[in-house]
Parts: structure tokens; C-alpha cells; sequence
């Protein structure tokens, strides 16, 4: 199939040729089967292979992950529905004490391939508990996999590569892109779990996003190029497995960086990477690596949320700090005094 | 899904008004006749023999903390009849769901006690195979695994297998959220499970009357769908009847069951608990008068199922068992330090390949040094 598609589609394609391809795979979670999910991501997959594959459940949480478990361990390959990222905390001890840790307790004789599908992040005006970047909780829980495709055609690879990875897989929606389109021939391949993507090639300074916070740094290295800055953009694809390498690359190039990520930006994955470039890339650093994240509150009301989330101008702003002119962050001085 | 989930009203789900025994506190066969097959005496006979060798290795197992060998054990001393029952009544293919306290069913199940053991020893998570025994992890999260023995349920049936499954839970569990998605998804989706709850009267110190107000733990089952019945755990017979029957049920299609076995813990949550904080002797001691093997031996004495050279070959072979895991548990187990970036994922990634590296780097230098 080629043309223009939106992410929603290509997850749909995703499910589908998975469904075809492996009797082993069934979809499950709530109003996944007739309905086609409350995103439409499983529309049309009840219709077409049968309420055996692709099926609703009771609506609990622990329950869904925990039963995915069993049919895990009887041979088959679960791909489970949480409906909303607030929604899947019912369900964090099944994943932190089981999903996670299943491989390693048994030595490696019990491997759990499922993959639990979280529509995921802000940018929908979704009202309270609907809109949580809560990729941090499972990024820190060893064990899991943790992915957030931020393209369309990577939505399609990347949900395929994790039905089929023998590991667990938490797969991170973003929600605000499910209607983001693009021109793409399905079934799409792309890079492999673990390697970040450079989605724009530039000397001056990283930006590093991963899933909603992609397009975002896109438009933002447009309106730095404006300002003379030649941005590079790198795209994760995957938290974990992390790819340290094309990052460290990028940054001992630009010498620059700055992450963006929705989610608080305390104790966040936006840490991690800064300790991580700071690390491997400090002799090449110019600057303070930076972060544009979330504030440290609960997700804000649908109508303060802009206020809230990582935007072009903030991005911009971090780069005025990057002290390309050899003057330090004032931000950070005693008294707050300038130097 | 259109598929009626039982026959006639609720009351055909409820459990007896009375837990079902066979047998008296004393092992005298009781005088109404229970409405489950008498299982057959070659089965009694062999849960006899795996009760007393299950109590000797059980006493061994609290015996080896002491000496520091292990690091915890919780027993399950009292709890024999509910911990062979549940082996027994199940076949080789079926899968056991067990936690903590399922030591004496492992060992019954033919895992060998030092893999049994490993959990609390301290080397391993799981010392056992999980797929050659059908047995999952110990596990130690309350009433999680209920939910994953209901997944692989059904399973088993969409397979067609004819494999069913069998979850032990505790008294407190019930409590827990997962106990009951467990019963919900196993009801809707007409998983063959059996759960088994060993109404052991305790939560470490937490009496049942603080767990509960329902009228008993196998009425949980009647909200979901589940048929539900209560036992004497401490009478054998009641429990392979009991147990057997379930499987049965859940076998031929019929869905999950729910059984609240009636037991007590006679010594305390583990060796680091002191029972004697929270409950009395004298309460212990009621208990003690229906000990479980006491009460069969009797029983098949009396049918002339059981004989002296019979009990004495039980304990022998009891004792030979115990000798065999002291033995073997006096030698320290052999550790892996760089095993622990195996199996976190299929291939380890980068960065455990980093830390990998690190600790074996700690390693040399430590060796270097002695």
C-alpha cells in the first residue's frame, strides 16, 4: 500500500500483517474488538480474523498485562491495549514484577515476547488522566524495551519489529501524531530497535527527541536555521535500547546539546541522556548540555497545557543559552547576576 | 460472547454449607457421605507417603535456616494435605501456579529440593526449569500469578490442549486485586483453572476476620461466575476429592473453580516471624488435633490400605531425604558474578555489555589481590 497515511493507519496496517503472519498473535484490551479502539487503532482487525484474535476484555488493567503473561508462557504472542497512558498504572506491578523480570528469574528458560500498547503523551487537549508521558516508569525498569516511533512509516517498522522481538515491549503512541500523515509504501522496514535516526543532519547543535517531541524539534531546527543556527535533529526511535553511539557521534560533533521531551524533567529520561552525553562527550562540549521538558507538576488542565509542553520558542530560547558567544548561562549564576 | 457460563442460578456456584470432609479429626470415615468420589486407595496411599516425606523436608528446610543455609523459609507444616492434594490431582502436563510457600508441593511435584530451594537460599530467583515441570516461579508478589495461571488457561484450551491450570494463593490474597481480575478473566473467557486457596487463618499476623467479612473466601467466587467450594484442608481425602472434581470441570470445558481449602499454619509466617505475638497456643493446639497425616494413616489403617512396614518405609525414606538435602544444601552453591547481565534481554544491550565489562574488571583485580 502506498500513499499518504497517517500514523493510526500505519498501526493498523502493523497489527493486520502481524494478525496474517503469525497465528501466534492476538490483540487484546478494552473496546479493541467491534469498536476498533477508543483510537481506532484496532479498526476492522475483530471483522477480519476473528474474535479469537483480536478481542475485548474486562476493563482492568493488571488484568489484561497479567492474563497477556499466561498466554505468553502457552506460546502465544499477546499485543495488549492499555487505553490511555494514566489508565495502564493498574497494571505497573504485573510489569515491573513480571513482564520485566520473567526472562531473567527463570534464567532465560520463560521468555514473554508482548508487546503492551500505550497510547501515550499530550498535544490532544485530552482531559485529566488521559495525557501522562510516562515513559520514565518503564525506561527504568530493566527488562522491558521501551519504544516511541515518531514517523509514520518508523509506527509501522517499529510496532512490527516488537510483536516480533522476543522481548517485551512497551510501545509508546503518541497521540497527538496518530493523525500526522505521510507519503509511505507499507510494509515500510526501518532501522532497527536501537539505532536513534538523525532526522536532519546539522553542525551546530543536537536536539534529541524521541516520539511526540520529534516533529517539534523538526520545526524548531527550521526556525534556528533562520537564525544562522545549523541544527541536527536526532530521533531515538527507542529508550531502550538506547543508542549511545549516534548520539555521543552527533554531540562530539556539534559540541552542542539540547533534549526535549515532554514528560517532568526531573529525575526523566531527559536526565538520563544529558548524564549520559555529559559522560562520553565532555571534551567536546562547549556549552551546558540542556533540557526543554515539561514543568515538575501533574499534566495541566486541556486548556493550560500549550503553557506546559516543550514549544518552538523554548527550544530557541535553549539555544541562546548554548553560549555560542562564550557567555555563560545567567540562569545559573550566584544572585542570579549577569557575568 | 454469547456463551452461557454456567447452568442453573447462582446457588449451583456456591460453595457447601459445610466444608467438605470425608474423614473425622480423628480419621474415622465421617457418617454423611460427600457428593465427590472417594478417590482411590492407591492415590491415598501415595499422598501419604509424599505428606510425610513433604513434613520431613519441610522441618529440614526450617532447620537449614538456622545453620544460616538458607536465607528464609516459610512452612507450610499443617498445610500438607492442601500442598500433595494440589500435585496430586493434577496431570503431568497441567501447570502449577505456586508462591512462597509451596516448597512441600515442588518437591512433591519431583523438582529436585535444592532447585526448590534456590529461591530462598538466595542464588537464584527460580532454581527450576519452569516449562519441564509445568511448574511457573515461586512467587512472591500476593495473587499476581492468578492472573497469569487464567492466561495460560486459556491457552491451553485455545490450543486445545486439554491442559489446565492450578493457582495457589493464601487467606490474605483473596484481598488483592488480582485475585479477583484472575476469577473475572477466567470466568468470561472460560479459562480450565483451579484456584486454590489455602485458608491458612493467617496473613503473617493479620486474622482472617480482618481480611474479610464475606461469608467465607470460596463465596468470592459466585460475583464472577466461578463454581466455588470450601474444604477441610487438613483432611486428605476431602481435598484430592475436592480438588479432583475441579479438575474434572475445568478439564471438560466448564471453566474455572474456586476452592477455599480450611488449614492452619502451625509455625509462624517464616523463621523471622514469632507467632507468637498475634495468636495463642491453645489456638495451635486445636489445629494439631487434626494433623492432616495423623488423621490418613488412621483412615488407611482402618480400610487396611496401610500398614507398619508401609509407615516405616515412609519415615525411612523421609529421613533418607532429608539426610540427601542437608548434604547437599552444606556445600555453598556456585555463583556466576557476571551471570547477572544474562537474560535481562535476549541479546544484552550495549550497555549491560559495559557493565559486563566493568564488574569483570572488579573481579580480576579482587582475584589479583588473593
Amino acid at each position: 500500500m502506498t500513499g499518504t497515511t497517517t500514523m493510526a493507519q500505519a498501526l493498523n496496517a502493523a497489527l493486520r500483517d502481524a494478525l496474517a503472519g503469525d497465528e501466534r498473535v492476538v490483540v487484546f484490551g478494552e473496546d479493541v474488538g467491534p469498536l476498533g479502539g477508543v483510537f481506532r487503532i484496532t479498526d476492522g482487525l475483530t471483522a477480519e480474523f476473528g474474535d479469537d484474535r483480536c478481542f475485548d476484555t474486562p476493563l482492568a488493567e493488571a488484568g489484561i498485562v497479567g492474563f497477556a503473561v499466561g498466554m505468553a508462557m502457552g506460546g502465544f504472542r499477546p499485543v495488549v491495549e492499555l487505553q490511555f497512558d494514566a489508565f495502564a498504572y493498574p497494571a505497573f506491578e504485573q510489569i515491573a514484577s513480571h513482564v520485566a523480570k520473567m526472562r531473567n528469574r527463570t534464567r532465560g528458560r520463560v521468555e514473554l515476547p508482548m508487546v503492551i500498547r500505550i497510547p501515550y503523551a499530550g498535544g490532544i487537549g485530552g482531559v485529566e488522566h488521559h495525557c501522562d508521558s510516562s515513559e520514565a516508569y518503564y525506561a527504568h525498569t530493566p527488562g522491558l524495551k521501551v519504544v516511541t516511533p515518531a514517523t509514520v512509516d518508523d509506527a509501522y517498522s517499529l510496532l512490527r519489529e516488537a510483536i516480533d522481538d522476543p522481548d517485551p515491549v512497551v510501545f509508546l503512541e503518541p497521540k497527538k501524531l496518530y493523525w500526522a500523515k505521510a507519503q509511505v509504501t507499507l510494509p515500510a522496514r526501518t532501522e532497527p530497535f536501537g539505532r536513534a535516526a538523525v532526522r536532519r543532519p546539522g553542525g551546530d547543535a543536537t536536539l534529541v527527541a524521541y516520539g511526540p517531541t520529534v516533529p517539534v524539534a523538526m520545526e524548531a531546527a527550521e526556525a534556528a536555521a533562520e537564525e544562522g543556527w545549523d541544527l541536527e535533529v536526532v530521533d531515538l526511535r527507542t529508550i531502550v535500547p538506547f543508542d549511545d553511539e549516534t548520539v555521543t557521534a552527533s554531540v562530539r560533533k556539534t559540541g552542542r546539546c539540547v533534549i526535549v521531551g515532554e514528560a517532568a524533567g526531573f529525575a526523566g529520561v531527559g536526565a538520563e541522556i544529558a548524564a549520559r552525553v555529559q559522560e562520553r562527550c565532555f571534551h567536546s562540549l562547549h556549552a551546558p548540555v540542556l533540557r526543554v521538558t515539561g514543568f515538575d507538576i501533574p499534566y495541566p488542565p486541556p486548556m493550560l497545557e500549550h503553557h506546559h509542553l516543550p514549544n518552538v520558542d523554548r527550544i530557541l530560547d535553549a539555544l541562546d543559552r548554548l553560549q555560542r558567544d562564550d557567555r555563560p548561562d545567567t540562569r545559573f549564576l550566584p544572585l542570579g547576576g549577569a557575568a | 460472547m454469547t456463551e452461557r457460563h454456567h447452568d442453573g442460578g447462582p446457588e449451583a456456584l456456591l460453595p457447601s454449607a459445610q466444608p467438605v470432609r470425608f474423614l473425622t479429626d480423628t480419621g474415622a470415615a465421617v457418617r454423611s457421605r460427600p457428593r465427590y468420589p472417594l478417590p482411590d486407595s492407591e492415590t491415598l496411599r501415595q499422598a501419604y507417603r509424599a505428606m510425610v516425606v513433604g513434613r520431613r523436608f519441610d522441618a529440614q528446610a526450617t532447620a537449614l535456616t538456622k545453620q544460616g543455609r538458607l536465607a528464609v523459609y516459610p512452612s507450610s507444616h499443617g498445610q500438607e494435605a492442601c500442598q500433595v492434594g494440589a500435585v496430586l490431582a493434577l496431570e503431568d502436563g497441567d501447570w502449577l501456579f505456586p508462591t512462597y510457600r509451596e516448597s512441600v508441593a515442588l518437591v512433591t511435584r519431583g523438582i529436585e529440593p535444592t532447585e526448590v530451594l534456590a529461591l530462598l537460599r538466595g542464588d537464584a530467583h527460580c532454581g527450576y526449569d519452569p516449562n519441564r515441570h509445568h511448574v511457573a516461579p515461586q512467587c512472591t508478589p500476593l495473587a499476581t500469578q492468578t492472573v497469569h495461571a487464567a492466561g495460560l488457561a486459556y491457552a491451553e484450551r485455545r490450543k486445545g490442549s486439554g491442559r489446565i491450570t492450578l493457582a495457589c494463593v493464601g487467606d490474605g490474597a483473596t484481598s488483592e486485586g488480582d485475585f479477583h481480575e484472575a476469577l473475572n478473566f477466567a470466568a468470561v473467557f472460560k479459562a480450565p483453572v483451579i484456584f486454590l486457596v489455602q485458608n491458612n487463618q493467617y496473613a503473617i499476623s493479620v486474622p482472617l476476620d480482618r481480611q474479610t467479612a464475606a461469608p467465607s473466601l470460596a463465596h468470592k467466587g459466585v460475583g464472577y461466575g466461578v463454581r466455588s467450594e470450601r474444604v477441610d484442608g487438613n483432611d486428605p481425602v476431602a481435598v484430592l476429592a475436592v480438588l479432583s472434581a475441579a479438575a474434572e470441570h475445568a478439564r471438560s470445558g466448564q471453566g474455572p473453580f474456586l476452592v477455599e481449602a480450611l488449614t492452619y499454619r502451625l509455625e509462624s509466617h517464616t523463621n523471622a516471624d514469632d507467632a507468637t505475638r498475634y495468636r495463642t497456643d491453645a489456638e495451635a493446639e486445636e489445629w494439631r488435633r487434626r494433623d492432616p497425616i495423623a488423621r490418613l494413616e488412621a483412615y488407611l489403617r482402618r480400610r487396611g490400605h496401610l500398614g507398619d512396614d508401609d509407615v516405616t518405609e515412609a519415615a525411612a525414606a523421609a529421613e533418607e531425604y532429608a539426610a540427601r538435602l542437608r548434604t547437599r544444601m552444606n556445600a555453598d552453591p556456585e555463583l556466576d558474578p557476571l551471570g547477572l547481565f544474562d537474560h535481562v534481554y535476549d541479546v544484552p544491550t550495549p550497555q549491560l555489555g559495559e557493565q559486563r565489562e566493568s564488574l569483570r574488571s572488579e573481579l580480576e583485580a579482587e582475584e589479583a589481590l588473593t
